[in-house]
């Protein structure tokens, strides 16, 4: 699945990383627990947090995560933002929350990080 | 520098710092793979230095990362200056934390931090003296047939 169809399922918005839209997703894995998200994340993972402050770009980075979609409407900060254009990690925002997120992106073939390592 | 190293550096890390928390180990995994470390060594160490690096910034006033690179192997050595561990068995465990509300906001402090760090590396030890500070050695074998 690319980014841009996650986009479309979603209905998010493109915070940063407009022109990486066509990446091609293999799985994902949500939590606001970073430390959850290092001992579980795989490089590759789309990542969906309602965690929005710097640390979530930052790990992401650590696990080489494809990019981040928040959930909830979250929006990280000024600072995040700037980030995530240095690390090159696409940011979407969604107005779902993780339960629906999660539920939608399964249900229309994109694996957990669980199912998969 | 031993002359065997291929790499040394040092980096400082403030306590109470949580705007710039997660700098350092970014830096550090930049390093490791301009340098060719194996991907993932590079991702391992990057997570084991980055729980560490948080565990200075939420507990201690100050600390210090040593990165050293040989052939055989990447060692990370971080000694802080803080609170100290009181019970090391205890912040082993899985899930026990004393961690404040701010902490928990930043996504950390649920008491995987110590527990992710030895998963991760080849070799760790830590040593603490209770109000005084801790000290992690956290080391991966760049020889395959030692590596995890």
């Amino acid at each position: 699945m690319t980014l841009r169809e996650i986009k479309e399922l979603l209905h998010a918005e493109v915070i940063t990383g407009e022109d990486s839209l066509d990446i091609e997703i293999m799985f994902a894995g949500g939590s606001d627990l970073m430390s959850d998200v290092l001992a579980f994340g795989k490089p590759g993972i789309l990542l969906l947090t309602g965690l929005s402050n710097t640390q979530s770009v930052r790990t992401a980075n650590i696990i080489d995560a494809k990019a981040i979609v928040y959930v909830r409407g979250k929006h990280p900060d000024k600072e995040g933002i700037k980030l995530a254009k240095e690390m090159g990690i696409p940011l979407l925002s969604t107005k779902l929350m993780m339960y629906a997120t999660c539920g939608l992106l399964f249900s229309h073939g994109l694996p957990g990080v669980s199912d998969l390592f | 520098m031993n002359d065997e190293d291929v790499l040394s550096q040092k980096f400082k890390i403030k306590g109470g710092d949580f705007g710039k928390a997660g700098r350092t180990s970014t830096s550090i995994k930049e390093i490791l793979k301009e340098i060719g470390i194996d991907h993932s060594i590079v991702i391992r160490a990057s997570i084991a230095v980055y729980e560490a690096e948080m565990n200075v910034v939420m507990y201690a006033k100050r600390g210090m990362v040593t990165l050293n690179i040989t052939p055989e192997k990447l060692h990370l050595k971080l000694e802080d200056e803080g609170q100290g561990i009181a019970d090391i068995d205890q912040a082993m465990k899985e899930g026990f934390s004393t961690a404040t509300h701010e902490m928990r906001e930043m996504g950390f402090g649920a008491g995987m931090g110590l527990p992710n760090i030895k998963k991760n590396a080849d070799r760790f030890k830590i040593t603490s003296i209770s109000g005084k500070g801790t000290t992690l050695d956290i080391i991966f074998c760049l020889n395959k047939t030692e590596s995890k």
